[in-house]
């Protein structure tokens, strides 16, 4: 048993009986999630508290399976109500629904032999972030601005400086014995100053720190002076031609490219063939250099949890593996489905069936420095921010809006937007030529900075 | 209180009978909000009952349903909002929410004005007495329905998900101006999502609608067979679409949803906070020309049954109808309590927030443009070479630089002013404050989209609708791959 999880909490021993309570209420098998969580937020901008937000609440869910001739029919219910009324309409209420729905041959819980969770201090949960004075959380939102505002006389205006923290608790039970508990805490700080270029337009950027402990925090200066370094070098930006030419994904952008891998690989999408990756399953799907990895069990991770939303323990796998797609990405039912596996990638909210989701999803890095790989572009763009949600997981259509920067014979040089950056997923991993040595987890999901050639640009 | 409707009884009379609320109770808890001083405090009472259901594979895969409650408690001081909410509707935990809320302020306690006036609403939309159905046969034909047609409309559809959600949320607003105020707002949706297949080359359709309706819409207005037939259209018409151009070129938008460009391009720049900060790309311009004079873009939350539509805003004010832009000229900008305040500007009741969790700010509702004279014919003939978008997935802007994107999955290449090829999905990019100037034609056919939108502003959703005529922008950058 790890080390995050108490047997004997309240809240274990309430979904415990909840999941009896669907049974004997007629569920032949039952899960329970409950969810608590603590929130505080707070906005400085310019120089003042603008907004200071701290609150609690909690949920509960119940997804009750019904056996039948062929498979299982399925429902769920969810409240905020705890009180023992409120726990009597979650159960009579799921047990109601599930008349409604059909038998399904691939519904049901996991084998008994697949549950568990990690051993150990994963390092998910640390105090200090929960025992901060509201004085000083609204001082890290301050310093941090203040650094921005103070960086340029061209920064003129800001969206203000933010600290967040958030620590919950997660629950997660069912009738075939698994039970399983734990709490987690992140902070962050971020700023988003606003300069004023040349022509009078506004441009803004932002930059943030984010840590499940708050001494893993970058300093609200550094990140002050890291936003205002981004929001000027946005400044007197202009439009370019439309035209072909090589492509440099910084990270923070890049990042998304990955997620789209992991979407490809999801199983969800892989059963109805509703993704570019359907059958590609031991075939090259990316330049040979690339190698994605979800990894559940990284310690003190932003995606890492103990056991994942089937009470499934969390691993790593390796979903493209020197450019050959080696895994799709599974929970039971999709695993099921596909005559495989899960790969404990079950996420799950408080109602409704299990999802997919990643842990900390991440390209493995290369061996070029960033410079490296600017300098051997001789015309490009360095792609820093993309706008949109233009990207078909069906066929691999992409087309987002983008602003950068113009490499010039291996250089940065003057700010270019307004332009859209466009290809096909499919060719854009087989065409990623160059991946740089700075992978860092500012989140759950990391990318080093990538070079993509083939993809145009629609512009003037 | 004196003189309420009685369906503004029925909603207030749902908190005070379920939860114990009492308007003595409301009092104390402003009064324990304003302790330390502070301009205006309010509490929003809120209860969400939610049913979902989902057909997939002809299988019914889900059924669920939910509830939830809750009480968010502010207070404004200058500029600065202290906020503090509770699941927990008992009067010792909304006293300590309104203390924590209070801690924004830091001066001599202030009383709140002594007696509630209500807010007057319309009745925009049905008031259904039951929170749950306990019987799902009815949505279960609806799905089920959408299911068969999908599939019969063409062997090359290969699967299909449909799927029906409506929600009934409870408000009750009570504030230290005196505002009182309590609505009930249903809200239903059916979506449709199909695959294609015909070879090597797959395609998807989406397709859905709905409103502040109940379900006998689906019954006798929009049926699942016309969301159904019109997501499997997407899907098949998208099996042969060829490769998107790329670059500027003149650009016709179909009528209804591809309103869509008003929402990212203006709306949110409109928006009172952003020009309160003077963080938006329109902060300065009212009075000055932003669009083409042919160009009058409306926000309206008073329209009947829409998605967007409140009989009171989130802070208990009365909605209304306003002109943003009129004949190109910019009039005014959405406003919530704060920011009229501050900015000493009219309240257009744009007040909203998604949930009792969140602070309120100044959102659209149904945006959307007039109609002008030109017929939809005659603009598509009057272009050589363009694109003729009319379905698209969702934008996005950045309020401050002005630029914004939305992205077609629906569109033709217009070749010498005819439609010829579908075109893979692609999206736009323009700059707001210009980008309706370069309107030249704007069509006689109004229509507003089917009911589907939801918009997102700092981490916050809430339902919008968008309409607009068949418009032409003689200059757009469209972000294919053929040159």
């Amino acid at each position: 048993m790890s080390a995050t999880t108490i047997p004997t909490t309240p809240y274990l021993t309430l979904a415990s009986d909840i999941v009896a309570r669907a049974l004997k209420a007629g569920a032949d098998d039952a899960e329970v999630t409950i969810h608590e969580g603590d929130e505080f937020s707070t906005t400085v901008r310019m120089g003042q508290v603008e907004t200071l937000k701290e609150s609690g609440s909690r949920g509960m869910g119940l997804r009750v399976l019904v056996a039948s001739n062929n498979g299982y029919r399925v429902a769920s219910t969810s409240t905020s109500d705890f009180t023992p009324e409120g726990i009597a309409h979650l159960v009579n209420g799921a047990i109601a629904l599930a008349r409604v729905t059909s038998e399904d041959p691939f519904a049901g819980l996991a084998d008994a032999s697949e549950f568990g969770q990690l051993e150990g201090d994963l390092q998910l949960f640390h105090e200090d972030v929960y025992s901060l004075p509201s004085a000083e959380r609204i001082e890290y939102a301050r310093r941090a601005e203040v650094a921005a505002l103070a960086a340029d006389t061209r920064i003129t205006n800001s969206d203000g400086g933010s600290f967040d923290a958030a620590t919950g608790r997660k629950v997660f039970a069912n009738s075939r014995g698994f039970a399983g508990e734990y709490r987690a805490s992140s902070c962050s700080i971020s700023v988003s100053p606003i300069a004023l270029g040349q022509n009078g337009e506004m441009q803004r950027d932002y930059w943030y720190t984010y840590a499940r402990a708050l001494k893993n925090l970058d300093t609200p200066e550094s990140v002050g002076l890291e936003a205002a370094r981004r929001t000027l070098r946005r400044l007197d930006a202009r439009r370019v031609k439309t035209q072909q030419v090589p492509l440099v994904f910084s990270p923070e952008v890049a990042r998304s490219l990955i997620g789209s891998i992991f979407n490809a690989a999801s199983g969800d999408s892989i059963y109805r063939g509703a993704s570019f990756f359907t059958g590609k399953l031991g075939q090259q799907v990316a330049a040979p250099s690339v190698t994605v990895v979800d990894d559940g069990t990284l310690i003190g991770g932003l995606g890492t949890s103990p056991f994942d939303g089937e009470g499934l323990p969390s691993r790593r796998t390796v979903i493209v593996e020197n450019g050959v797609l080696v895994n799709y990405v599974l929970n039971t039912y999709t695993a099921r489905k596909l005559g495989m596996k899960s790969t404990g990638n079950a996420s799950r909210g408080l109602a409704g069936n299990p999802g997919i989701g990643p842990n900390n999803l991440f390209l493995v890095a290369g061996w070029q420095s960033p410079e490296d790989i600017l300098r051997a572009v001789p015309s490009g763009l360095y792609v820093t921010s993309l706008m949109g949600q233009g990207v078909n997981m069906v066929t691999g259509d992409y087309s987002r809006g983008a602003s950068g920067l113009w490499i010039e014979s291996g250089e940065l040089t003057w700010p270019v937007q307004e332009i859209t950056v466009a290809g096909n997923l499919r060719d854009i991993f087989q065409n990623i030529t160059a991946i740089a040595n700075d992978l860092v987890f500012r989140g759950s999901v990391a990318s080093p900075t990538l070079r993509i050639d083939g993809m145009t640009i629609a512009g003037e | 209180m004196t003189n309420s409707p009685a369906s503004t009884q029925q909603h207030k009379q749902y908190f005070f009978a379920k939860f114990g609320i009492t308007e003595r109770l409301l009092e104390r808890c402003l009064g324990e909000a304003l302790s330390a001083g502070g301009d205006y405090a309010d509490l929003y009472f809120e209860s969400i009952a939610s049913t979902s259901i989902g057909i997939d594979e002809s299988i019914v895969k889900s059924a669920s349903q939910g509830v939830s409650a809750g009480c968010g408690i502010r207070v404004l001081s200058g500029e600065r909002t202290g906020y503090a909410y509770t699941d927990d509707l008992s009067a010792e935990r909304l006293l300590h929410a309104a203390r924590t809320a209070a801690l924004i302020a830091s001066g001599p306690a202030k009383q709140p004005v002594a007696g509630f006036t209500e807010t007057k609403t319309p009745s925009l939309y049905p008031a259904p007495a039951i929170d749950l159905d306990t019987d799902l046969s009815a949505k279960l034909d609806l799905i089920q329905r959408a299911d068969r047609t999908a599939r019969a409309y063409d062997p090359r559809i290969t699967q299909v998900r449909a799927g029906y959600s409506d929600e009934l949320r409870r408000i009750l607003i009570a504030a230290s101006d005196g505002t009182f105020a309590s609505d009930t707002q249903p809200l239903a949706r059916l979506s449709i999502f199909v695959l294609a297949k015909d070879g090597d080359r797959t395609a998807r359709g989406t397709s859905g609608g709905g409103g502040r309706v109940e379900i006998d819409f689906f019954q006798t207005e929009k049926s699942p067979e016309h969301f159904a037939e019109e997501a499997a259209r997407q899907a098949i018409l998208q099996l042969s679409a060829v490769a998107a151009p790329a670059g500027e070129m003149e650009v016709v938008l179909g009528p209804g949803w591809p309103g869509v460009l008003l929402h990212e391009a203006v709306g949110h720049g409109l928006e009172a906070d952003f020009n309160r900060r003077k963080t938006s790309a329109f902060t300065g311009l009212i009075g000055r020309q932003v669009a083409s004079s042919k160009v009058t873009v409306v926000d309206n939350g008073v329209m009947p049954g829409r998605r967007g539509s409140l009989n009171v805003d989130d802070e208990g004010s009365a909605t209304q109808e306003t002109v943003l832009i009129e004949n190109g000229i910019l009039k005014t900008y959405l406003s919530d309590k704060l920011s009229s305040r501050l900015m000493n500007m009219p309240h257009t009741g744009n007040g909203r927030r998604e949930s009792y969790q969140q602070i309120p700010m100044p959102r659209m509702t149904n945006t959307y443009m007039l109609s002008g004279d030109d017929a939809p014919e005659d603009i598509l003939r009057s272009v050589r070479r363009g694109l003729y978008a009319v379905n698209f997935g969702g934008g996005s802007v950045d309020i401050v630089s002005g630029k914004f994107v939305f992205s077609a999955s629906e569109a033709y290449l217009i070749e010498d002013g005819k439609i010829t090829a579908p075109v893979r999905d692609a999206t736009l990019i323009g700059n707001g404050p210009e980008a309706l100037k370069y309107v030249s034609m704007v069509g006689n056919d109004l229509q507003l989209d089917e009911g589907i939108g939801t918009c997102g502003k700092d981490g916050q959703s809430v339902p919008v609708g968008v309409g607009m005529p068949t418009v032409k922008l003689d200059k757009m950058t469209v972000g294919g791959t053929s040159r």
